[in-house]
């Protein structure tokens, strides 16, 4: 016994000091959450309160509502600030509805092999660079590009860069991330209740309803989550293939050189609508079943 | 706030001084404005071995910057800016020692103490035959003190597609007017700096405005330029502010009309696309070099200016970029010189003259009026955000 204590000197040390062995583990990660991502959020907030010299332009310290103030009167900024909810709920609401029958057709009905092929299919688009895949999208619909030769023989021509552009963007972009959750969520309900449902009477659109949708909610607000979030922030699709469509991070990116502290006072807008969102998918009993 | 009375009270003196009037072609004899006292470079010293420039891009490459390295012994490390914003934020950051800024930053730089006076004497290269239009003007030359060495201009041209244009178009109206044939497909510059062109087009045709020069709007006229910015959005296809991003837009057919660069014309490489400078005239950018108020490499900025001011450096940054040079005794160097110079514009004063070099707005009048107090580059900046909702 005496041996094996004294061949591991440091468990040996944790074991009696209870707090340096939670120190020890927890260390890293406060270190990341507090000095990186609280103390960043932190800086940002008081920035918010900033102001602009307006003589030289340069920021300087100081306690104003003023940016706040813009941010809920001016009529760009909640007409963009509603424009960036709307296009985040519609890119959630469109993958929800690509993903669910794929993910079905994926673990339910598929053979092995192409089920394994779907999978890399889904996934395999997230090894491309972001970037590359926005401009591949700004290529794609460009008046004289793929889509509009594609349709030219049907008489068919697309929208252009504008929002319906923005919002296929940001859904191809984040897809994945819903797809794969639902899928894996589907695959884990028991075949039997498929047949229970069936033998009780309900068809395919019922059983999908009654039985599908509530046992992966808990999946799809996963999928949700990032979807809907990562849609907020996004200001290069809106850039690239928008037009003259603005977003929450195209106002951000336009001033972070020319107004920070404005800047810092809009990027509230889509931590509120992410907390709020988070506050009601919680209310549904979601997040415990995650 | 201190600072804001001070501004305030230059404003007033400033008033006094230039009661006689001052011409509107944005010379800036007469006009005073408030800057931070910086001392100048007395005297040439040793070269401190490096130089932190930032830059557009084309501006600072291996074939010029080696030849300097060689001579000086100062390391050149270039950082590109993408835009005059990035490059004001960037020069505040203190770790650069010289900016190739366009006039709507210099100004900012040397209102707000970021930049230091030139002493001409320690640049002999300088002033030889520098473009008539290149010389005093009030982004670089403030009270009197010379701040910049000019690098080059270009104007802001009319760009359209002649295959569904036909012809030139020979005003701004097909970019401005909601009526415009090509509605749905234009593109407009994105920065708060566009508005000047508003103003242009409001000089021309709204001229109970009484806009003297497009950079020194009042409220009023300001709060016009903005409302047909925002009629202009209506029709908006893309903003630009990737070059990149113009040319693909152009070349693809999302953009009928707009504004564009002599440069981005030329990269586009396709026969219908052209420029042209319309009726109503234009604004332009006119690059200098400015040294900041911090730095610790002063006498290799001092070289670098020199350096780049003689004739065949000066050219080959302008043929680089694709802008007139300042100093056109470049173009009798050579026929492809002379080519480029004529390309460009550079010897043609007249063309230029139609052209208001981008300047930062301030508090002061530029136009020498003094009974208003004019909008500042912030309040620019506020007011552009609100055209795009």
């Amino acid at each position: 016994m005496s041996t094996a204590t004294e061949s591991r000197p440091i468990s040996t040390y944790l074991f009696r000091r209870p707090r340096v062995r939670l120190f020890s583990l927890l260390a890293l990660p406060m270190t990341w959450i507090v000095g990186v991502y609280i103390l960043s959020l932190f800086l940002l907030l008081i920035t918010a309160f900033w102001y602009v010299d307006p003589f030289t332009s340069l920021v300087r310290p100081g306690f104003t509502l003023d940016n706040f103030q813009a941010v809920f009167t001016e009529p760009a900024y909640i007409s963009t600030s509603l424009r960036t909810l709307w296009i985040a709920l519609a890119v959630t609401i469109l993958s929800v509805i690509f993903a669910v029958p794929l993910g079905l057709y994926m673990a339910k009905i598929a053979p092995a092999w192409l089920r394994n092929a779907l999978a890399v299919a889904i996934t395999l688009p997230l090894w491309a660079g972001y970037l590359v895949k926005i401009i591949a999208m700004r290529l794609v619909f460009t008046e004289e590009g793929f889509f509009n030769w594609l349709m030219a023989p049907f008489g068919i021509k697309g929208p252009g860069f504008s929002m319906p552009i923005v919002i296929l963007t940001l859904t191809y972009l984040w897809f994945p991330y819903m797809a794969l959750p639902v899928y894996t969520a589907i695959r884990q309900i028991p075949t039997n209740l498929f047949d229970a449902s069936s033998d009780l009477g309900a068809r395919g659109f019922m059983t999908i309803y009654r039985v599908v949708i509530p046992l992966i909610t808990p999946a799809i607000i996963a999928g949700s989550v990032f979807t809907f979030s990562l849609s907020l922030g996004d200001y290069l699709a809106a850039r690239f293939t928008g037009g003259a469509t603005q977003m929450i991070g195209s106002m951000i990116a336009a001033n972070i050189n020319l107004n920070p502290p404005m800047a810092a006072a809009f990027s509230m807008v889509p931590i509120t609508f992410v907390v709020i969102y988070l506050m009601v998918a919680r209310r549904t009993g979601s997040l415990e079943r995650m | 706030m201190k600072r804001k009375k001070l501004a305030v009270l230059s404003l007033l003196s400033a008033s006094v001084l230039i009661l006689g009037g001052c011409s509107s072609d944005g010379d800036s004899s007469g006009l005073s404005i408030e800057v931070p006292d910086i001392p100048m470079h007395e005297a040439m010293g040793e070269f401190e071995g490096e130089l932190n420039i930032v830059n557009w891009s084309g501006f600072v490459e291996p074939a010029w910057t080696d030849e300097f390295t060689a001579q000086t012994g100062c390391k050149v490390n270039p950082r590109v800016a993408g835009t005059s914003d990035e490059m004001v934020t960037l020069m505040r950051t203190g770790n650069y020692d010289i900016v190739s800024a366009s006039g709507d930053a210099a100004l900012r730089l040397i209102v707000g103490g970021d930049v230091q006076p030139l002493n001409i004497d320690l640049i002999p290269n300088f002033g030889g035959e520098i473009a008539e239009g290149m010389k005093g003007n009030v982004y670089d030359t403030v009270n009197g003190k010379p701040y910049g060495v000019p690098i080059g201009r270009g104007a802001n041209l009319l760009q359209y597609n002649s295959d569904v244009t036909g012809g030139a178009p020979e005003s701004w109206d097909v970019v401005w007017e909601t009526d415009s044939p090509y509605a749905g497909k234009v593109t407009a510059y994105d920065a708060p700096i566009y508005i000047a062109d508003a103003a242009v087009y409001l000089m021309y045709h709204n001229p109970e405005l009484n806009i003297k020069n497009p950079y020194s709007l009042d409220a009023d006229q300001l709060a016009a330029a903005i409302d047909l910015l925002k009629q202009q959005n209506s029709i908006i296809g893309e903003y630009w502010s990737d070059p990149v991003a113009q040319i693909t837009s152009f070349v693809g057919g999302n953009t009928v009309v707009g504004t564009s660069w002599e440069i981005l014309r030329k990269f586009a490489a396709k026969e219908n696309l052209k420029t042209t400078l319309p009726k109503e005239g234009s604004t332009g950018w006119y690059d200098s070099w400015l040294v900041s108020s911090t730095t610790k490499n002063v006498n290799c900025a001092y070289a670098w200016m020199d350096y780049t001011s003689r004739a065949d450096v000066n050219g080959a940054i302008a043929m680089n970029f694709g802008m007139a040079p300042a100093n056109i005794a470049f173009c009798a160097t050579s026929e492809k010189a002379q080519a480029h110079c004529d390309e460009f514009a550079a010897e043609d004063e007249e063309f230029f003259k139609q052209v208001w070099p981008w300047t930062t707005p301030i508090e002061t009048c530029l136009d020498g009026r003094t009974d208003v107090k004019c909008t500042s580059f912030q309040e620019w900046t506020n007011a552009w955000l609100t055209v795009k909702g």
